[in-house]
């Protein structure tokens, strides 16, 4: 089993596990990105991260000890990636510049779009692996409690963010909205 | 086909306490779940049932006229047996609809210790000859066989005609070889047994590495099992399921080929030979399977019974390796 590994995210697709960061895909939605730097949009992720956390507890004893593993997300067509780290006592998500190389357990990528619709089961995981639209390394015991404690969380990911921002969640359903349209036109 | 014909139980997978209510919620007749640990053949990590999660699933299916059926179907080996008696007891003071059993030291268990419990033989049984059937009838009262996938329609409408319960039929998804209950290929790479310890190719066995030119290699333990060529389309991590170079070939799938299960076509040939349950497989799948595989079939079911021909054209999409085969069902040249 990998335990702990390093993976590319620069783009440069040189080692396994790396995904190549192509610009069309790139600019495609980084088109309706607000120019926010990173330090901005920790806080945010900070907030929603916590906020499932809370209402969902039950994602926790589903997720075992994987709690305590480290997932790197990478959707291929944003400027960053994402490190998820589920502790129920202290759950973090961070986002991280291309080319930043940080431990750990579990690599999953895919567009912005497609992870999305993977974590609001909006379309079925091993469907998307089929059609070689996700890409999952390292400890797959790890990926696939992730997958079915996200799969038996009940309503969906986009509804729980856009309702614990308040005002901003008419603006954030919205921008879900284009990302989801923006997908279907590259389909 | 104008004839009307008698509508089939729909029987559907659930691995969550969410997939359960989408299965019912999308026109489940019944639902077949498992306890979490290895009393049942999908012991997955995050999958499964506690007793909380499996009383409530009982209360949400029973409410709305679906039918909730527990897997407690791998087998216990010697000094663990009171697992798998604590998961029967357990289910039975729930008041599931009935008991998929497998074992047959379960079974016995089981009809003594709960008489009035209905008990359904698991397709890991392997029970597929009348003669097996019966004994199983006989003995512990078994009211519906689930057939392995090794039959044709023809031989289960003469498995029909000499047993006294039901029988429930596969009719989509994940097709391993025709061995059910007795493969021991995982055994053999990783030491942990699909029929004892209720998983097939442990997670913690399962690699991927995708090199620079997007080949995805699959490895379970230390074999690699595939090399799937960019823009290839991907299957299970199965040992069943690989390419291997053997003697006289290269990359061949020496088992079988990653397909699915999809009898649509044949729903109503399977209904006259005398299934009464159609049986989706793919607890290990996420709610947008469930929600598209069981509200398609709930279509296709119904349009069959009223006579007219259902649209099937969604499913293609999730089948593993976009294949899918009828399997040994029309005829036995499926290998
Ligand atoms: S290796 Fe294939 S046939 Fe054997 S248990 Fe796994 S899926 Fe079934």
């Amino acid at each position: 089993m990998i335990s702990q590994n390093y993976t590319n995210t620069s783009g440069s697709n040189s080692s396994p596990g790396s995904q190549h960061l192509s610009e069309a895909h790139s600019k495609s939605l980084s088109r309706f990105l607000p120019p926010l730097p990173l330090f901005a949009l920790s806080p945010l992720l900070s907030h929603v991260v916590n906020f499932i956390a809370k209402k969902h507890p039950e994602l926790f004893s589903r997720l075992g000890e994987s709690t305590k593993k480290t997932f790197l997300i990478n959707p291929t067509n944003l400027p960053f990636f994402l490190i998820l780290q589920p502790d129920p006592n202290n759950p973090r998500l961070k986002a991280y510049n291309r080319g930043s190389e940080i431990k750990h357990d579990v690599y999953i990528s895919g567009s912005f779009a497609t992870l999305l619709k993977m974590i609001d089961s909006q379309s079925d995981s091993d469907a998307l692996f089929f059609n070689r639209e996700i890409m999952v390394t390292g400890d797959s015991e790890a990926m696939v409690a992730l997958r079915n404690a996200l799969d038996d969380m009940e309503g969906t990911l986009v509804d729980d963010v856009a309702s614990s921002l308040g005002p901003f969640s008419k603006p954030v359903r919205k921008f879900f909205d284009i990302v989801n349209k923006s997908k279907r036109h590259h389909e | 086909m104008s004839e009307q014909i008698t509508k089939p139980e729909l029987v559907c997978p659930a691995g969550t306490p969410a997939s359960l209510r989408t299965a019912v919620d999308a026109g489940a007749d019944a639902i077949y779940c498992g306890f979490v640990g290895p009393t049942n053949a999908r012991n997955f990590p995050g999958l499964n049932f506690s007793l909380d999660e499996m009383t409530k699933a009982v209360d949400y299916a029973q409410q709305r006229g679906a039918k909730l059926l527990t897997a407690i179907n791998s087998f216990p080996t010697a000094g663990r047996t009171d697992i798998w008696k604590k998961a029967i007891d357990d289910a039975v003071s729930i008041n599931v609809d009935a008991i998929i059993i497998a074992d047959i030291g379960m079974a016995k268990y089981l009809s003594e210790t709960h008489p009035d419990q209905r008990i359904h033989l698991s397709v890991q049984a392997g029970a597929s000859s009348p003669e097996a059937i019966n004994f199983y009838c006989d003995r512990f009262d078994i009211k519906r066989v689930v057939l392995p996938r090794i039959l044709t329609v023809a031989e289960i409408k003469k498995v029909h005609d000499e047993i006294p319960c039901e029988i429930e039929a596969f009719i989509f998804g994940n097709i391993g070889m025709m061995a059910e209950g007795r493969c021991s290929l995982t055994n053999y790479v990783t030491g942990l047994s699909t029929n004892m310890d209720g998983v097939c190719s442990p997670a913690n066995f399962v690699h991927y590495e995708e090199d620079k030119d997007k080949n995805l290699t699959t490895r379970l333990g230390e074999y690699a099992i595939d090399c799937i060529g960019c823009g290839e389309n991907a299957g299970y991590p199965t040992i069943c399921k690989g390419r291997y170079n053997v003697g006289h070939r290269a990359e061949y799938y020496a088992f079988e080929e990653p397909v699915s299960l999809n009898l649509t076509h044949l729903l109503p040939d399977l209904i006259e030979a005398g299934v009464t349950a159609l049986k989706i497989e793919g607890r290990q799948r996420s709610k947008a399977y469930i929600r598209s595989v069981v509200s398609s079939f709930r279509q296709a079911v119904d349009a069959y019974s009223n006579g007219e021909q259902p649209d099937i054209s969604d499913l293609l999409a999730l089948t593993e390796g976009h294949k899918e085969t009828m399997g040994a069902f029309p005829s036995k040249k499926w290998r």
